[in-house]
C-alpha cells in the first residue's frame, strides 16, 4: 500500500512533535499538515478533508478530547489517534470510549506507529468498501451471486449448502479478497434465518474497548459519551447470524468474553447489568492461519476449537485459473450496467493476461481491475493496455509445482515466526541469504 | 571525479567498517566522498534521560558548519538516536535536503544480545546509508517489495530490504544525481 493519496493532520502544541511527525509521515509518503491548536485544526478540516487526525490530549485552550468531539461534527468518519503524554490508562480509555481509533503514548515505537496509522487508514477505506459490498448485495436479487465453476467453488457451494442447513460455527478462511464475506452472506441467505439480519463485526479495524461495546452493547452512562442505551451487535443478531470478520485479530481479553458469550449465549450490555439473551449463528473469517495464531499463543485454543466446529477453504484465485474469465466477464457486466458503457466483452489477449497474471489480491484485485479497465478502455471491448498489471508481471500457468510447494511453505514458516527472518531461517535449516533470495524469487511479502 | 558526500564520524571507531563503506559507495554508485571529524557543537543533541542524542540536532550543525558546500552530507555515529516522538531512529536526513546521520547503535548485533557479526553490520550500514542518501536526494519511502527505501521501523525490516533501489526509485534518483552533476560539471550554470 503506497500512501501516496493519503492526507494527515497533526495537532499538537510542541513544536518538537509536529515537527518530527511532519518529517517522519512526509518520508513515508504522506501529506502532512500541522496545528498547533483546536481552533487552528477546525478551520483547517473545513477547508479540505484528510484521512486521518492525530490530536494531542492535552492542548491548550480546546484539549484533545473536546476537539475530537468537534471533529465528529465536521468530519464524522475521519479516524482520529490520540498522542498522551503518559500512559494514563483513564484518559486513553475515555479518548477510545469517545471514538477515537487508538491511543499512542509518546515517544512511539517507529514500528507501532507506522502500524497503527495504517490500520486507522485501512478502516477508513473499509468502511467505505463496505458500504459498497452492501450497496451491490442490495441491487442484487434473490438467487447465488458466488461466480466460479473451478472444481473448488463447486466444492464451496456444496459445503455452503450442508452447513446453511445446520446452526453449526463456521469459519472461513482464505487470502485476502478470495470472498470470504461473499460465503457467509450466502451461507446466511441460504439458512433459515435469512429472515433475520445478518450483523457483521469488523473485528480486525477497532479498538479492544470499542469492539466489546460494539458486541456487547452499553448503557447509558457507562462511560462518557454514552449518552443513550445501545444495543451491541450480538442483540441486533438476534435471530439471525452473527459474522466476525478478521477473527484472529480479537485480542485476548475479548476472546474470553467472546468464548463466554458463545458458550452461553448471554452476556450484559457495558456498564450494565441485565442478563441479555440472543439467538445467533455464528460466522468467523480470517485470513490468518488460526492453528499458527493458537501455536503462537496470540489466539486461545478453546475458543479455537468452539468456533472451528466447520471449516471452508477458499483457495487463492491463482489457484482456480479456470474461474477468471468467468469472473472477469460477470464483473464486465455488471459495471457496463452501473456505468452505462457500451463494452460487450474482453479481448482474447486481455483476457489471456487475466487468466495468467498471479492475483496478490484475488477476486477483489480482479473486480478492480476490470472496473478500472471499464473507465479507461473504449468500447466495444477491454484490450491488453486497458488493464493495470503489465504482462511480465504475469506468469505462466504451467509453473513447477515444487516451486509452489516450497513457496506455501517459506511463506507458512515466515507468518509463523512474524518475519524474524533469523528464526525462520533456523527453523528452514537454511542460512539468511538463502531465505532472502528465496523471499524475493517469490515475491514473498511481509504483510 | 570529484567528491560528492562529505562524511563527517562522531564517536565513530568503526575505521575499517567506512573505509569499506566509501570504497563500496564508489565503486556502486560512483559516489565519492570525504572524510572529516565532525568538530562541532553538540547542539545539546544528547538527551540524559534518554541516553539518546536528537537526531536533528546533530544533522543542523553540519548543514550550518558548511553553508555553501556542494555536497551531501552525512554524520555517522554509534550513538543511539531518536527523533522527539519516536523512541529511536535508525538515521535521519532532510528530505531533498543536504544533511543527514546514520547510526550503528541500532545496527550492531551485540545491540540485540547476539555476538559482533562485521559482514551483518556491513551488510545494514549501506543499506541505512544508501536510504538516507535516498532521501537527501529526494526519495520518499518506497514500499515495493526489497526496495532500499521501504520504511527501515526495526532490524528485521533492514535485513529484509536490499541495499538496491527498484527501478523506480533508481529512475529518480540517477535523475537527481545527474542534475548535480550536471551542476558541478558546468560551474557556469550556476
Ligand atoms: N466467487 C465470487 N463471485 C463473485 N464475486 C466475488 C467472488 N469472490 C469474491 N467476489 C467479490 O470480490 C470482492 C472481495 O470479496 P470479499 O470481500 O468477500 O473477500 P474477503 O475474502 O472477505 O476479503 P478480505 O479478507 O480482504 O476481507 C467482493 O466485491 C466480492 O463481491
Ligand atoms: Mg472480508
Ligand atoms: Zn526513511
Ligand atoms: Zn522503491
Amino acid at each position: 500500500m503506497a500512501p501516496n493519496d493519503v492526507s494527515i493532520l497533526v495537532v499538537d502544541d510542541e513544536r518538537a512533535v509536529r515537527d518530527s511527525l511532519y518529517g517522519w509521515f512526509t518520508e513515508d509518503g504522506y501529506e502532512v499538515d500541522t496545528a498547533v491548536d483546536a481552533q487552528e485544526a477546525l478551520t483547517k478540516l473545513r477547508q479540505r478533508s484528510f484521512d486521518l487526525a492525530l490530536l494531542d490530549i492535552k492542548l491548550p485552550g480546546m484539549d484533545g478530547m473536546e476537539l475530537q468531539q468537534r471533529i465528529r461534527e465536521v468530519d464524522p468518519e475521519l479516524p482520529v489517534i490520540m498522542i498522551t503524554a503518559y500512559a494514563s490508562i483513564e484518559t486513553a480509555v475515555k479518548a477510545l470510549k469517545s471514538g477515537a481509533f487508538d491511543y499512542v503514548t509518546k515517544p512511539f515505537d517507529p514500528d507501532n506507529l507506522s502500524r497503527l496509522v495504517r490500520n486507522a487508514i485501512r478502516q477508513k477505506q473499509l468502511a467505505r468498501e463496505n458500504v459498497r459490498l452492501r450497496e451491490k448485495i442490495s441491487d442484487l436479487t434473490a438467487g447465488d451471486q458466488l461466480i466460479g465453476e473451478s472444481e473448488a467453488m463447486q466444492k464451496v457451494r456444496e459445503l455452503i449448502k450442508t452447513v446453511a442447513a445446520t446452526d453449526s460455527t463456521v469459519v472461513i478462511h482464505g487470502e485476502s479478497g478470495t470472498g470470504k464475506e461473499l460465503v457467509a452472506r450466502a451461507i446466511h441467505h441460504h439458512s433459515d434465518r435469512r429472515f433475520f439480519p445478518i450483523v457483521d463485526v469488523n473485528c480486525g479495524a477497532l479498538a479492544e474497548s470499542i469492539l466489546e461495546s460494539e458486541l456487547f452493547g452499553h448503557e447509558k452512562g457507562a462511560f462518557t459519551g454514552a449518552h443513550q442505551t445501545r444495543k451491541g451487535k450480538l442483540e441486533i443478531a438476534d435471530g439471525g447470524t452473527l459474522f466476525l470478520d478478521e477473527i484472529a485479530s480479537i485480542s485476548m481479553k475479548t476472546q474470553v468474553e467472546l468464548l463466554r458469550v458463545l458458550e452461553t449465549k448471554q452476556f450484559t450490555r457495558v456498564g450494565g447489568n441485565k442478563i441479555i439473551t440472543s439467538d445467533f449463528r455464528v460466522i468467523c473469517a480470517t485470513n490468518k492461519n488460526l492453528e499458527a495464531a493458537v501455536a503462537e499463543g496470540t489466539f486461545r485454543e478453546d475458543l479455537y476449537y468452539r468456533i472451528n466446529v466447520f471449516s471452508i477453504y477458499l483457495p487463492p484465485l491463482r489457484e482456480r485459473r479456470s474461474d477468471i474469465p468467468l469472473l472477469a466477464n460477470h464483473f464486465l457486466k455488471t459495471y457496463a450496467l452501473a456505468m452505462n458503457k457500451p463494452i460487450r466483452e474482453i479481448s482474447p489477449e486481455a483476457l489471456d493476461i487475466l487468466v495468467r497474471y498471479e492475483w496478490p489480491g484475488n477476486v477483489r484485485e480482479l473486480e478492480n481491475a476490470i472496473e478500472r479497465a471499464m473507465v479507461v478502455g473504449t468500447p466495444p471491448a477491454i484490450r491488453p493496455e486497458d488493464l493495470p498489471m503489465s504482462l511480465e508481471r504475469s506468469v505462466s500457468s504451467d509453473h513447477d509445482a515444487l516451486a509452489e510447494v516450497e513457496k506455501r511453505h517459506i511463506a507458512h514458516v515466515l507468518d509463523k515466526y512474524g518475519w524474524n527472518i533469523s528464526h525462520a531461517a533456523h527453523a528452514l535449516k537454511i542460512d539468511r541469504v538463502t531465505l532472502y533470495n528465496k523471499i524475493k524469487r517469490y515475491g514473498l511479502q511481509r504483510p | 571525479m570529484s567528491a560528492q558526500l562529505e562524511i563527517f564520524t562522531l564517536n565513530f571507531s568503526q575505521h575499517e567498517l567506512l573505509i569499506a563503506l566509501r570504497e563500496w559507495l564508489a565503486l556502486e554508485f560512483n559516489l565519492h566522498s570525504l572524510e572529516s571529524l565532525f568538530s562541532f557543537s553538540l547542539n545539546n543533541a544528547y538527551d540524559p534521560a534518554r541516553h539518546q542524542y536528537n537526531a536533528t540536532r546533530i544533522w543542523e550543525q553540519v548543514l550550518k558548519a558548511r553553508p555553501d558546500s556542494h555536497h551531501k552530507l552525512l554524520v555517522l555515529t554509534e550513538y543511539d538516536l531518536f527523533i522527539p516522538v519516536l523512541t529511536f531512529v535508525f538515521g535521519e536526513a532532510q528530505l531533498g535536503g543536504r544533511a543527514g546521520i546514520v547510526s550503528i547503535c541500532r545496527l550492531l548485533e551485540s545491540f540485540y544480545g547476539l555476538p559482533p557479526n562485521p559482514d551483518i553490520l556491513f551488510q545494514r550500514l549501506r543499506k541505512e546509508v544508501v536510504h538516507e542518501l535516498g532521501h537527501l536526494y529526494g526519495l520518499r519511502h518506497c514500499y515495493m517489495p526489497f526496495c532500499v527505501m521501504g520504511p527501515s521501523t526495526n532490524v528485521e525490516r533492514v535485513d529484509a530490504k536490499e541495499w538496491k533501489f527498484c527501478p523506480e526509485c533508481l529512475e529518480t534518483f540517477a535523475r537527481a544525481r545527474n542534475d548535480l552533476a550536471l551542476r558541478l560539471g558546468f560551474p557556469s550554470v550556476k
